[in-house]
């Protein structure tokens, strides 16, 4: 897993350098060659995980800057608009992610969204506490998050 | 092409920031302005550094806005909890349209812990509630 990331990022230089330009579409063009290049060799090996994570990874990426874009939309809106729209509440929030690793990736991407904070996070680490701006029903909102963003932040990380 | 990209990015980032700033006026209370604050500051720097970064075919910048966008991306969630964890636990009040506060009467008063089971937590009525009677106290 991690060996195969370095080799990939070692392919990379090896293809920067050999090019000479130090720019990073170059690099990312690199990836893009170790990262096939890996998959061919490693093709009979029985651990084949590192190369459905890495475009899982980006796919997350790119969900996650959707999902961005989208609430900052709606909290503009509301800015701007004189009437206010919002139901904000505090809800708690039942946490399935149980490492430090998980809880923190987990706390940042919640907060980085708009119109949710995060307020506190239990003693036991099982519980998260998380202001929302647009709340119409709790139990919708967590079970939205459960499948949403969790579920795929935790495909990634195990 | 890179200059139709910058101009895009460029205007979104610098919109977002003003939304932000915006919102500290326009928002009924303190958890709310902080809300809109932090996370929509982080994008709009987020955007104008890459825009930066697009414009200058150096590695140097390259690096350095990379660099700044991700401790930026780390540490404004954090002081954001920060921020808002001691606003809750020195009583500042929630917005009277608040519909719901789960947190209320979790604290331990005495040992600052925090518990995540709601059948331990004390009784909660509508006179000690943190979520505000008036649209004033908030202010």
């Amino acid at each position: 897993m991690i060996r195969l990331f370095l080799m990939n990022l070692l392919l990379s230089f090896i293809w920067v350098a050999l090019t000479g330009s130090m720019y990073y579409t170059n690099f990312v063009f690199g990836f893009m060659l170790g990262f096939g290049i890996l998959w061919i060799m490693n093709s009979h090996d029985s651990d084949q995980r590192y190369f459905f994570r890495v475009p899982k990874v980006l796919s997350f990426i790119l969900y996650f800057f959707v999902q961005l874009i989208k609430a900052n939309l709606q909290v503009a809106y509301d800015v701007m608009t004189p009437k206010y729209f919002m139901k904000p509440g505090v809800v708690r929030y039942p946490m399935n992610a149980n490492t430090e690793l998980e809880i923190n990736l987990l706390a940042t991407m919640i907060s980085l969204t708009p119109g949710t904070l995060i307020l506190d996070i239990s003693e036991d680490k099982k519980t998260m506490y998380i202001h929302v701006m647009y709340l119409n029903d709790p139990k919708v909102f967590v079970r939205e998050m459960k499948t949403g963003l969790e579920r795929r932040l935790l495909e990634i990380l195990r | 092409m890179i200059d139709i990209l910058i101009a895009i990015f460029s205007t979104i980032g610098a919109l977002a920031i003003f939304f932000a700033s915006l919102g500290i006026l326009r928002m009924p209370d303190f958890y709310l302005r902080l809300s809109v604050t932090v996370k929509a500051a982080t994008l709009g720097v987020g955007l104008l550094l890459l825009c930066a970064a697009i414009l200058f075919p150096d590695i140097s910048v390259t690096t350095k806005a990379i660099a700044i966008t991700f401790f930026l991306i780390i540490t404004s969630p954090i002081a954001a909890h920060m921020i808002g964890r001691a606003a809750y636990f020195t009583g500042t009040p929630l917005w009277k349209g608040t519909i719901i506060d789960e947190l209320a009467g979790m604290y331990n008063k005495e040992t600052h812990e925090l518990e995540s089971n709601p059948q331990n937590k004390e009784e909660i009525t509508a006179e000690n509630d943190q979520i505000a009677d008036t649209e004033e106290e908030t202010k």
